[in-house]
């Protein structure tokens, strides 16, 4: 038990120093780092949460492709990044007012809020039908859920097609395939009967 | 078991710190995103937490949904960034001006 909530402090603790390190590095790279380890401390607490899919795929989708994506682009834009963090102290006051103004809102809502225990166990699944958290979330996001599964979906799908269609580059001198040649084209048109003398070329 | 206070603290706590960031970070756009995925973070986190505590998976399925949100977001908002530094040769948000009225 103790262990848990030592676990709990220890991760979050580390996940809060590395946002605050994401915010404030001045090199992007350093930023994308300690974004992942902000995540795998996310990932962490998770874990303690008992959510063990979800922890996994925030490692999965999180680290594995959403970072590393960032690391890319990041690495691909030849940008001098010393001439970066110099706004900073000109941007303190407004952002420090409206920072502390939210956290004062989240901190009141948090402190006077009680639990209301009516609505507890609002599942069919609950935890005491000895499945494990995968299993739960299989047996609701098929079913119950189709429709966010779907929308899920869609929404991968119009965000893969947007990345596509903005980042291709057509260059005029690329050969292209054009079908409607290739169907219009028959034997008159592309066979030439040429009338040679003997001794010459063409 | 922890007391949920302490999961909604950190996750408050992180979501400010992505307004931080979005605030902080003028003159570079890719920490901007950065800060939208930490908030994004933190609403997890809250999801996750109600969700465990309420024996309830849906707020698991909803985390779902956010990550995939969020994942085609930081797709798109790179792809807009490249296509945009290729045109433009800067990432600064102060020199996003070409929509101004």
């Amino acid at each position: 038990m103790i262990v848990v909530s030592l676990l709990f402090y220890l991760f979050s603790f580390i996940m809060i120093a590395s946002a605050f390190m994401v915010i404030l590095s001045r090199n992007p790279v350093h930023s994308v780092l300690f974004l992942i380890l902000c995540f795998f401390n996310s990932a962490g607490i998770f874990l303690i949460l008992g959510a063990e899919f979800l922890a996994f795929i925030l490692v999965i989708v999180y680290v594995g492709a959403v970072a590393v994506l960032f690391l890319f682009v990041v690495m691909m834009l030849d940008v001098e990044f010393k001439s970066i963090s110099t706004s900073v102290i000109s941007y303190l006051p407004i952002g420090m007012t409206i920072g502390v103004i939210v956290l004062a809102e989240l901190m009141l809502v948090l402190f006077t809020w009680k639990r209301d225990y009516s609505v507890t166990d609002s599942s069919i699944i609950s935890k005491d039908m000895q499945y494990s958290n995968t299993e739960m979330i299989g047996l609701v996001l098929y079913t119950d859920n189709i429709l966010f599964f779907q929308l899920a979906g869609l929404i991968l799908l119009a965000s893969m097609i947007g990345a596509i269609v903005l980042t291709v580059n057509h260059r005029p001198s690329a050969k292209r395939q054009d079908i409607n040649k290739q169907v219009e084209r028959d034997a008159e048109n592309s066979i030439e009967n040429i009338d040679m003398k003997p001794g010459s070329g063409i | 078991m922890i007391a949920i206070n302490n999961y909604l603290a950190l996750a408050s706590i992180l979501f400010v710190i992505g307004i931080f960031g979005v605030f902080l970070n003028k003159k570079n756009i890719i920490i901007i995103l950065m800060s939208i995925e930490l908030m994004l973070l933190a609403v997890n986190i809250n999801l996750v937490a109600f969700s465990t505590y309420l024996n309830d998976v849906t707020g698991q399925i909803f985390s779902l949904l956010v990550l995939t949100v969020a994942a085609a977001e930081a797709a798109i908002g790179l792809a807009i960034l490249v296509i945009y530094f290729r045109n433009k040769g800067s990432i600064a948000v102060e020199d996003i001006t070409e929509m101004k009225g």
